[in-house]
Order: C-alpha cells, then structure tokens, then sequence
C-alpha cells in the first residue's frame, strides 16, 4: 500500500440548515485515481473545497498531503492542484499568458515542469495566442488542467473537469488522468456521469452529503444485489408506466435506449413479466437480462 | 516578488485588453472637467438690466454707461417708479433694476452720498449675490474716482478697497479644477482597484487564487502598483486641461503637486481595495464606492461648502475625507504657491490614511472563500 496523501475523517459541512456534507470519511492514495461519484448537490464541491482549504469543515478532520487545510493553509496551498468546477482562468489573457501567470504563482515555469505537463500542452500549443475566453469547452479544461498541474501538485482536486464538455474529448481527457496516475499523483475528481466513474481506481458514491459506499466501480457493479432486465418496445413510455404498474416491480427507469427493470426480492419471474406486456399489445416487445452498471447500483442504493 | 510582478504583469494585460473600462477611466474625467469648467460657473454675462433715473442727468448717465460697458450688463428699458421693477422681473425681462435718487448729480457734485438703490431678482440667490457685488464695485469705483478727484475725505464716501487674493476675477475654474480633480481622482481610482478585485471574486478566478500560495499583500499590492500608474496619469491629465482650458496655475512647486497628487492616489486606491474586501460583486463595490465616496466627498470635503459652516458633527466627519486633506493642499500649491511648511500636516495626514488603509485590507483580505 502506498502512501495516504488525502484523509478525510468525519468531515461534516452545514450552511445554515442544510447538511451540505455529513460524516464524510475516505483516503487516497498515492497515484490513486479517486472519483466522488454522485448528482448535483450531493456535497462534492464542499468537499473538494475543504481539501483545498478554501472552507472550513464544522466537524471532522482533513489531511492533504500530509498538511492540515486547516491550520496549515500555506503547506496545502503549495502542494495541490485545484480546478474549480466552473471554469476559472483569465478569459482575456491566451493561453500561454495563462499558463505563464500560474506558473510564476508558483515560483515556477513551464520548462522546469514540462516533461509533466508536456502531454496535455502539446494539445493546447497551436491555441497558445489565442484568448482563453475563445476557446472551446475541451481546449478550457485542458488548459485549466495544465495551469492547475504546472506546479507539480502531489494531489490534484478536480471538481466535474469534464461537466459541459464534448464526449471525445471527455475521453481524452480521461487519458491523461490515467497517465497522472503513474507519476505519483494523488487525483481526487468528482463527475456526474456514472460511465466515467468505471475509469477511477476507486469510487465513492455520494448522495445528499453522504456517502452510500467506497470501492473499486467493477466490485461495486458485481455487487448489484438483483437480476438486472432490459426491455424496449416501440411505445417507450407506454412500457415505463405499465411496468412501473407491475406488482412485483421494485424499480423501473429509462437508461439509454432501455428500460432497466428490477424485481422485487423473491418475485423474479421474466415469463411473467413477458405474458403481462404481451396483453397489453407492445409490438416489437424486447427483453433480454442485463449486466448492471454503476448507475443501477446508485439508483438501487438511492431507492 | 517574482510573484508579485507576476502579478503586476497579469494586471496590466487586463487593463490594456479592457477597452471600455480604459475608457471610461480616461474619458470620464475629461467629460467631467469640462462640464464643471464651462457650464457651472458663478460670472454672470449679459444680465438684462433696468434704469428708474428719477434724477436724469450727466452724472447718472455717466454710471449708466459705466454699468452697460463691462459685458456683465445690457440695457432692458427704463421704468418710471421703482415699484414697477418687480412687474419687469415677473415678465421675466430683467433681473436688477438700478434706481437713482432724484437729486443723484447734485449729491454728487456737493460731495454728499448720493442715493442710489439696486432691486435683484433673488429667485436665483447665487446669482442675485453675483450682480450685486458687480454693481456695488462698479457703483464705489464710480465714486471713490471722484472722491480723488475732490480730494475730499469725506467719510460718507469712504469706500473699502477690496481684493480678492488669489482668484481676483473669482473664475470658477479656479474653484473647480482643484476640487473635481480631487474628487473624479478618489471615485475613479477607488472604483477601478474595487472592480478589479471583485471582479475576480465574480468570476471565480479568486477561487483559484486563494488556492495557490500566493499571499494577501501579494495580491493587493498587485493590484495597487498598475493602477497607481493609471490614476496618476488621470491626474495629470486633469492638471493639463484645467491649465490649458481654464488657465488654472500652478504656482507652487510642480515637482510637490505630482508628489501629493502620487500620495492622494494611493489613499484612494487603498480606500477602494478596502471596499472590494467587504463587497462580494462588481454591482456591490461600484454602489460602495458611489455613495460612501462620491456624495460624502463633494459635500463634505470643502469643496463646494465651507467646512466652518457645518454643523460639528458633520465638521468631525469631514476629518475622515482624504479629499478634504487634499483640496487644501491643492489649493495652496496650485493658488497659493505655498510650499510643503504650510500643509506639512494634511500631507502627514494622508500618508496615514494610506498607510492604514492598506494595512486594513491586508488584515481584512478573506483567506477562504465566503460563504
């Protein structure tokens, strides 16, 4: 096992009364790609905010590479990478400006560090006079990646990097994080979107400020405690709510171009399920047993 | 350092890519002079002026032509009693009426004081004050001329001799510039160093700021040094106009007067970053720095009310207006010519402010974000 760059221990967040964040506890280590997986406002920008020291927790207790964001404010500020959720560099300032700026904010340069960065500054350097403000949302992240990794941070926070940006590049830029990993680099990243939480080391689900559970995605998805059915037919919507009618229904919703449908515990019977449909006249009626994802275990666990 | 001049160089790629802002920084302050230059002024031109002459003779022709020649005046008629001056000033023709006593000349050559009297549409008091001062001085001028002529020390005719120091033809421009200078410097430089603050806070570059291991005084230090710049070169550009349009001097030392206009700036840029750390949005700060500024500094800075006159508390407030400090030192280097002894104190005063405002921000500067 390698070295726990992030703890979190009991971390506890409330505005006003809304509990933003409650008894929120996990670790990360060293050259772990850790996600927080959950919807938005379930708690994930407060915690990425309390690791990088920008709030401070009610409750709890929070190391960031060996530091206190309490307390030793200065000591984190040095060492991690941070990338806000909304985008946050200088619009009018290019590209090279930026990266220019962040690297003097942190009494370094872009030579001194670009073996690290080199990867993701390649994809950026024909935009490097353009103003950032001009650029697409893909080119934004990267380039708010490269000025938040130019220091080279022993954690990176990235909170929702690829909310708002176009699948290829959501794909690239999900390379380059496994390409950080091997460096040594703790990366904390938060998302909305389940098919990326398969791509973290580790995940966290969280809902409502809490987490529902901690573990590797697979382990996670092998774990889905019932048989997972998919079914189409030409009248989508028709089939949500005659399933959800289904007596021995426990959960129906509409995920891609399927309807995934669980069974109440002990009442599973497809034929069943086949001959009730096939009364109420779907045509092109398809069911077939599907494999679970992450996000029918988050909605199982949600419900 | 090597951050902080970072951090200059950030500045200054954003004030020279913000066309508008540099606009407004630069145009707002010309606009403003000349306005105050050209259309408030207390000369009156041309004031429609009428005559009861119950005496009607050489010497009361004499001081008709004397009132009528100085462009101050123009001829609007003559009335018969001096009661239908006010129907005049109704229909709105004219707005004093001269009316000589009925044995004027013959007063006049006897040595006695001869009788006169002025009735002034005081519907405008500034104005009203303004032809009554033109027509007394022209009236004593008419008759201490004569005075010398007789030799006579007849106290009856004595007339004071009075000059006003400094501002002889008391131009308003010479009232304005100083002033406006002062108060276009204090907003304007205290709304651009806000804004710049608050703006990164808007728009959520601070987030990442905070985030990094740069300092607070780093940040407002870097914030201060480019717009020091900027709003001294306002100033000087203020200067200028006032010098070139309005032939305002400077007759003190302009070495002094760039020095303490250099001093006035920093207060009110440090005046403005303290405001940007209790304001969360642009439309927050630029509210601040209109009405904790710009009313206060006008009202209760001397510029255009004497400060003696207040009420105390009010004269206590004034205390704590860095524009007030500032006009007396304008108004001795640029009408005075007086050097540093004679306002060693306001100069020591303002380099407190300055001094404690900035180190007031950096104690006030938020280290997290605000929740």
């Amino acid at each position: 096992m390698g070295k726990i760059n992030v703890k979190a221990e009991g971390l506890e967040k409330n505005y006003g009364k809304v509990q933003a964040v409650r008894s929120v506890s996990f670790e990360v280590e060293e050259g772990e790609l850790f996600g927080l997986i959950g919807p938005d406002g379930a708690g994930k920008t407060s915690i990425f905010r309390m690791l990088a020291s920008l709030i401070l927790p009610d409750s709890g207790t929070v190391r960031v590479a060996g530091f206190d964001p309490v307390k030793q404010y200065q000591d984190v500020r040095r060492r991690i990478g941070y990338m806000p959720g909304r985008f946050s560099l200088y619009q009018d300032l290019s590209v090279e400006e930026n990266v220019q700026f962040f690297a003097s904010v942190f009494g370094t340069s872009l030579s001194e560090n670009y073996e690290l960065v080199a990867d993701i500054y390649r994809q950026i350097e024909p935009f490097r006079d353009r103003k950032a403000g001009a650029l697409s949302g893909g080119m934004k992240q990267k380039l708010a990646l490269c000025c938040a990794l130019i220091h080279k941070p022993e954690v990176l926070l990235l909170d929702e990097p690829t909310t708002g940006v176009d699948p290829v590049s959501r794909k690239e830029f999900w390379q380059m994080l496994k390409r950080l990993k091997t460096k040594g680099i703790s990366v904390v990243v938060s998302t909305p979107y389940m098919d990326e939480a398969g791509l973290c080391d580790r995940i966290a689900l969280i809902q409502k400020g809490k987490i529902l559970r901690i573990d590797a995605p697979e382990r996670i998805s092998e774990s889905f405690p019932f048989g997972l059915w998919l079914l189409r037919a030409r009248e989508m919507f028709a089939l949500l709510t005659s399933l959800r009618k289904y007596p021995h229904a426990q959960s129906a919703y509409s995920f891609g171009e399927d309807i995934h449908f669980v069974f109440q515990k002990g009442k599973e019977n497809p034929e069943a399920l086949k001959e009730y449909l096939q009364g109420l006249a779907f045509k092109d009626l398809e069911i077939r047993e599907g494999k679970p994802t992450i996000e029918d275990c988050f909605m199982a666990m949600d419900s | 350092m090597k951050r902080l001049l970072a951090f200059i160089q950030k500045e200054v790629w954003h004030i020279l890519r913000d066309f508008r802002t540099l606009v407004v920084v630069f145009g707002l302050p010309v606009i403003q002079v000349l306005i105050f230059g050209f259309a408030i002024r207390n000369e009156v031109e041309n004031v429609p002026v009428v005559f009861c002459d119950k005496s009607g003779d050489a010497v009361t022709q004499a001081v008709i032509s004397k009132v009528l020649a100085g462009g101050n005046f123009v001829y609007a008629g003559n009335i018969s009693r001096e009661e239908a001056a006010v129907e005049v000033f109704r229909r709105g023709e004219a707005k004093a009426a001269v009316v000589f006593g009925s044995d004027f000349g013959k007063r006049y050559h006897g040595g006695e004081s001869p009788q006169v009297q002025f009735l002034i549409d005081a519907s405008d008091p500034n104005t009203a004050t303004t032809i009554r001062n033109y027509l007394t001085g022209i009236l004593k001028g008419f008759l201490k001329q004569k005075q010398e002529e007789k030799g006579l020390q007849n106290p009856m005719l004595m007339v004071p001799e009075v000059r006003m120091l400094y501002n002889e033809s008391l131009s308003s421009a010479k009232l304005f510039v100083p002033g406006i200078l002062v108060v276009i410097l204090l907003v304007v430089s205290a709304m651009i160093t806000s804004l710049s603050l608050t703006r990164e806070k808007e728009i959520g570059t601070m987030e990442v700021l905070l985030a990094s291991p740069l300092r607070p005084w780093t940040i407002i230090l870097g914030k201060l040094a480019p717009y020091l710049l900027i709003s001294f070169f306002n100033a000087c550009v203020i200067l200028a106009l006032g010098f070139v349009v309005f032939n305002v001097p400077v007759k003190g030392s302009l070495g002094l007067l760039f020095a303490e206009s250099l001093l006035f700036v920093l207060v009110a840029l440090a005046l403005g970053v303290f405001l940007s750390t209790t304001s969360r949005s642009q439309q927050e700060a630029l509210m601040k720095s209109l009405f904790a500024l710009l009313m206060p500094s006008i009202l209760l800075s001397g510029f255009l009310f004497p400060i003696a006159n207040m009420p105390l508390p009010l004269q206590a407030l004034s205390t704590l207006m860095p524009a007030r400090w500032f006009i007396v030192i304008l108004r001795a280097i640029m009408l005075q010519g007086t050097g540093i002894e004679a306002f060693w104190q306001e100069t020591l005063i303002l380099a407190a402010m300055a001094v404690l405002l900035v180190a007031a921000s950096i104690k006030k500067f938020k280290i997290r974000l605000e929740e």
